[in-house]
């Protein structure tokens, strides 16, 4: 479970984040939804604590991230806006130096390397070098290096930014499968649709505040029309106040 | 700690594999410095050669008036081209290179030179032109030497002592060993040493920061349950491993090349064994950590590779200022100096090539200096990783 409580965040006059409050739940995925430019990155570099709120605080399973930053990451996996790999090193080298750095031991590492390789379909490309791999290849192994120390929570970045329709798709189902595993998974995205197709609670964001809050059903109510996209038009339209 | 060697092996085993950066930091860095020099003591042995085997070549206008001058000349084996150039068409000759040395024996040089007055001779030659320059110089050397045997004649024939003309006698003890003498042509290969040990590590540094963003690689890295001194002290690490490894292949190389350099030739003998090579190792090691924080605080703060590449190539020239200025205020070895990094290495690694003792003070405060500076160095680095601000 990843808690926000009231996170702001300032870079010089700009605050690009105000009061920012929510709740991702295990078993659930939850969608941080909004424009470009809405604080979405900043809000989960917060959570994944490489950046440092002003004031609030994120838990992640109840421990806070900025005081026991090194135990509360151990329950997290993160999945960056830029997820790159090293294209040098093959996928299961990519895998290996993540999971050595969580602190995995040698054995531990090569059976959670072949739950990964199994669950992911990785087989065909797990020792070929990360720079020749396609997109949905790629994606994969990033996530596959998130996933290396088995968090019981998972942040992503955007994960769906640049990727073709395959590699969507893909990705769409392995996100399914680790929440059906239980796993609380966090992601933010611009796209509506991409929310829609998979998200049990939504945040919107707009303008570094919480606009709504709630499962889709709720925002469609609140919206006051039965099409997500218009409701989600409504919602960011009445905090820029041109409704 | 664990991180640490995790972070070491990774970032060396990804540069291992890397193979136009490899051919790069441990074959273009190590081998520039000993074959270019190779190729320039090669070339300076065989124009000295050249030089003094090769016959002077000259043109004399007006030799019919100085008969005596000309057989003087001709027996100390130069060979005489007769002219009869005036000054003007001499210094367009020589102006033009068609000759290097024109000497005009002017109209009144026979009767002053029978009335016992000074005959006057003309030498056009340009001094711009180094090898004329030499010329001229051996042909002024053999008039002034012609003048004073006639003037010994002179003397004697009006019974007056030679002597006399004579007052001082000069004789010139030149102390240069052949070793000395070849520390002078070998000065500047302690640079192209650390100019080696740089190379090594130039991509490393670069790869493990601004390429580690660039790539897109960095904000996972990041994220980790890793304390970043750890990080940097893998990184810095590996970028060490190279620096030693370009250092070992580059004095290899100085090695080799000089066993088929004919130093001897030139009257030196160059003090560059193996036993050399493994001293020059051990004064740089010291050198390669504060090289390695040097390029990687550097590397850090860009925010692409080619951004890091300018800002680097200047790093590389960093070493030669402390030398080049010892080199123009001619410093000697002194144990204050042997506090600032890269001047101490070369001030050490000369006087090994000089043969001269080394007090282990100076190579202790030499690799401490250094050794210290590149702690602090990494302290920054550590401290840059920190920061907020290293997302970009």
């Amino acid at each position: 479970m990843i808690e926000a409580d009231a996170l702001c965040k300032r870079f010089g006059a700009i605050e690009a984040v105000r009061e920012v409050s929510f709740t991702a739940r295990d078993g659930e995925i939850t969608g941080l939804l909004g424009p470009n430019g809405a604080g979405k990155s900043t809000t989960l570099r917060m959570v994944y604590g490489v950046l440092a709120p002003d004031t609030g605080s994120v838990r992640i399973d109840g421990i806070d991230i900025r005081g026991e930053t090194s135990r509360a990451r151990a329950h997290l996996g993160v999945l960056p806006h830029a997820a790159g790999l090293y294209g040098n090193l093959t996928a299961r080298e990519n895998i290996a130096y993540f999971g050595s750095l969580q602190g995995i031991g040698r054995r531990q590492l090569r059976a959670r390397t072949a739950d990964l390789v199994a669950s992911l379909a990785m087989e065909d490309f797990i020792e070929r070098r990360a720079k020749g791999l396609s997109q949905g290849q790629r994606i994969k192994v990033a996530l596959a290096r998130a996933l290396v120390h088995d968090p019981a929570n998972l942040v992503l970045d955007e994960p769906t930014n640049g990727l073709d329709v395959m590699a969507i798709r893909s990705l769409r189902e392995m996100l399914k499968a680790l929440k059906s595993q239980g796993r609380c998974i966090l992601f933010s995205s611009h796209v509506m649709q991409e929310v829609a197709a998979l998200c049990d609670q939504v945040v919107i964001v707009g303008q570094g505040r919480v606009l709504a809050h709630g499962t889709l059903q709720s925002i469609r109510e609140r919206g006051g029309t039965a099409s997500l996209e218009e409701a989600f038009l409504r919602v960011l339209g009445s905090a820029e106040g041109c409704d | 700690m664990r991180a640490l060697f995790t972070v070491f092996g990774k970032e060396f085993l990804e540069n291992l594999r890397d193979r136009r950066t490899l051919v790069s930091a441990l074959l273009f860095g190590p081998l520039f410095g000993p074959l270019l020099f190779g190729a320039m003591v090669s070339r300076m042995l065989d124009q000295s050669v050249a030089e003094s085997d090769e016959p002077l070549k000259i043109s004399i206008s007006g030799a019919e008036q100085a008969p005596n001058l000309r057989r003087y000349l001709e027996s100390q084996g130069i060979t005489l081209t007769l002219s009869s150039l005036s000054e003007g068409a001499a210094r367009a000759a020589v102006q033009s290179r068609a000759v290097q040395v024109v000497v005009i024996v002017p109209a009144d040089y026979a009767p002053r030179f029978s009335a016992a007055l000074p005959a006057p001779l003309l030498l056009v030659a340009d001094s711009s032109d180094a090898p004329a320059r030499k010329t001229a110089d051996r042909v002024r050397q053999l008039l002034a030497n012609y003048g004073s045997g006639i003037a010994q004649l002179r003397l004697k024939a009006r019974g007056v002592s030679p002597l006399l003309a004579v007052p001082v006698a000069v004789n010139e003890i030149d102390v240069t060993t052949p070793t000395g003498r070849a520390v002078a042509v070998l000065g500047f290969m302690t640079y192209f040493v650390l100019f080696a040990l740089l190379m090594g590590g130039l991509y490393l540094a670069i790869d493990s920061t601004a390429g580690e963003r660039e790539r897109g690689s960095l904000e996972a890295l990041l994220s980790l349950p890793v304390d970043r001194a750890s990080m940097v002290g893998g990184k810095i690490l590996a970028t060490c491993a190279y620096m030693c490894l370009s250092l070992a292949i580059s004095l290899a190389a100085f090695v080799v090349v000089f066993r088929f350099v004919p130093l001897e030739r030139l009257g030196m003998s160059a003090n560059l064994g193996a036993g050399t090579a493994l001293k020059f190792f051990a004064i740089c090691l010291p050198f390669v950590p504060l090289g390695a924080a040097l390029m990687t605080l550097v590397a850090s703060f860009t925010r692409s590779y080619r951004e890091a590449q300018t800002y680097l190539t200047s790093v590389l020239l960093v070493p030669t200022l402390p030398i080049a200025f010892a080199s123009i205020y001619s410093l000697k070895t002194k144990s204050s100096l042997m506090l600032i990094p890269s001047l101490s290495q070369h001030l050490l690694m000369t006087s090994v090539l000089k043969d001269e003792p080394i007090a282990p003070l100076d190579v202790a405060l030499s690799a401490g200096s250094s050794l210290a500076l590149a702690l602090l160095l990494v302290a920054a680095i550590a401290r840059h990783w920190r920061r907020e601000s290293m997302l970009g």
